[in-house]
C-alpha cells in the first residue's frame, strides 16, 4: 500500500529551527527565502514527494506541522 | 498541486498540534527539547482523557511558564521543590494524575533532597526529568549534569573533574531505591525517539494508579542557546557526547 501525503505549516508559528528538515526521510521539507513577521526563515514544502508519515511534525517543538495523508 | 490540495482536507489529517496545547507560542528557544516533551504530555493526557483529573507542578527553569502551554491544572514549585508539592496533591488527591516537569538544575541541583526522598517513599508520581546538561534559564552555567569537559559560562575552559566534580547519574541513583516503579531515559530528537517517550510518559501515567511507586522519565534534551550551537548541531551533539555518559532505554521497571 502506498500513500500520498502533504504538511501544512503555520509559518507565522514556525521558529525555523530545522529540526523537521533532517527527520523528513523524503528531503520534502527546507527553510524559505523569505521571513516570517518574527524575522525566522520559515519552514515549507520543498516538492511532492510527501508520504505523510508525520515525522516532521512529530519533532517540532513548537507543533506548528499538520500532516494529510491519503492511500493511493 | 491539484493533487495536494485534494489530500489537504480535515477527514485526511493524521497528525496535528493536539488541543491540549494552548494557543499560546511557546517562548522557548528555536529547536528547544522542552517545546517536544510538552506537545508529548499533552498527546498523552488527551488521548488517555484525564484532562480534568491532571494536575502538573512547573519547576523553576526554562520551563517555569509550562502552566502556559498545557491546558491543565497547574501549581508552579520554588526551585527543585515541585515533587514535594506533588507528594501532598497525590495523597490528598488519589484519584488525580500528578507529574511533575523538572530540569535537571532544579532536580538534580538544588532539589536533590526532594526527588530522592519523594522517590524513596514511593509517592505514586510520574517525574518528567529534562535533563541538557546546563542551567539553560539562568545563562547557561554548569548543572551537576554537564559531561565533564563541557563549556559553560561557569565552566569556560571545560568541566574539570577535580575542580568541578564528576557529571550525576541521578536517574541510576533512583534506581537504586525501593520506592521507584519505573525508570527509563529517553530523548525527543526523532520520530522514533519521540514515540518510545510518549509511550513511557504514558506509561508513567498508568502506573502512577496501580500504586507500585514513583515513575521517572528522563529525556536527554538539547539546550541549543546555553551549548552555543544551531538546534541541529546540539541535537548530533547530543547523540554523539549525552548518549554515551546517559544511555538511553530503560533502567527499572518493577512490573516486568
Ligand atoms: C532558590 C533559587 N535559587 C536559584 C535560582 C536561579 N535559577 C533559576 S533557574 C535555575 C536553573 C535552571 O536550570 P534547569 O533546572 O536545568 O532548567 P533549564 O532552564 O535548563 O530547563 C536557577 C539556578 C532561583 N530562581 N531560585
Ligand atoms: S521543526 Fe517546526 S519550528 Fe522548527 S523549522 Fe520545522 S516547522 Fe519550523
Ligand atoms: S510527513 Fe513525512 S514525508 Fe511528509 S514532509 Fe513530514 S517527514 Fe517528510
Ligand atoms: S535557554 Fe536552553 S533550555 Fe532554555 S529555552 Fe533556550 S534552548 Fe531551551
Ligand atoms: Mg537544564
Amino acid at each position: 500500500m502506498a500513500f500520498k501525503g502533504t504538511i501544512e505549516i503555520d509559518i507565522q508559528r514556525c521558529k525555523g529551527c530545522s529540526v523537521c528538515i533532517g527527520n523528513c526521510p523524503n528531503k520534502c521539507i527546507r527553510l524559505a527565502k523569505a521571513v516570517n513577521s518574527k524575522g525566522y526563515r520559515y519552514a515549507e514544502l520543498a516538492n511532492d514527494s510527501c508520504v505523510g508519515c508525520a515525522s516532521c511534525a512529530m519533532v517540532c517543538p513548537d507543533s506548528v506541522i499538520t500532516v494529510y495523508r491519503v492511500k493511493i | 498541486m491539484d493533487i495536494i490540495s485534494d489530500i489537504k482536507k480535515p477527514e485526511n489529517m493524521v497528525y496535528g498540534r493536539p488541543a491540549l496545547l494552548t494557543d499560546n507560542v511557546m517562548h522557548y528557544c528555536p529547536g528547544c527539547s522542552h517545546g517536544t516533551v510538552h506537545k508529548i504530555v499533552a498527546e498523552v493526557i488527551e488521548e488517555m482523557g484525564i484532562q480534568d483529573r491532571t494536575i502538573g507542578i512547573s519547576p523553576v527553569g526554562c520551563s517555569v511558564f509550562a502552566y502556559n502551554y498545557i491546558d491543565i491544572d497547574w501549581q508552579e514549585a520554588a526551585h527543585g521543590r515541585a515533587p514535594a508539592l506533588a507528594t501532598a496533591t497525590k495523597r490528598l488527591c488519589p484519584d488525580k494524575y500528578v507529574f511533575t516537569y523538572q530540569g535537571d538544575g532544579d532536580l538534580a541541583s538544588i532539589g536533590t533532597a526532594e526527588i530522592i526522598h519523594a522517590c524513596s517513599r514511593g509517592e505514586n508520581i510520574v517525574v518528567i526529568f529534562i535533563n541538557n546538561g546546563i542551567y539553560g534559564m539562568t545563562g547557561g552555567q554548569m548543572a551537576p549534569t554537564t559531561l565533564l569537559g563541557m563549556k559553560t559560562s561557569t565552566t569556560p575552559y571545560g568541566r574539570d573533574p577535580k575542580l568541578n566534580g564528576f557529571p550525576l547519574k541521578i536517574t541510576e541513583m533512583l534506581a537504586a531505591l525501593d520506592g521507584t516503579a519505573f525508570i527509563t531515559r529517553q530523548s525527543v530528537h526523532t520520530a522514533a525517539a519521540v514515540r518510545k517517550t510518549k509511550n513511557a510518559i504514558r506509561k508513567g501515567f498508568e502506573y502512577s494508579m496501580k500504586d507500585v511507586g514513583l515513575s521517572f522519565i528522563e529525556v536527554v534534551s538539547t539546550c541549543n542557546s546555553g551549548w552555543k550551537l544551531s538546534p541541529v548541531e546540539a541535537n548530533a551533539w547530543m547523540v554523539e557526547h549525552m548518549f554515551v555518559k546517559y544511555p538511553l532505554g530503560d533502567i527499572k521497571d518493577v512490573l516486568k
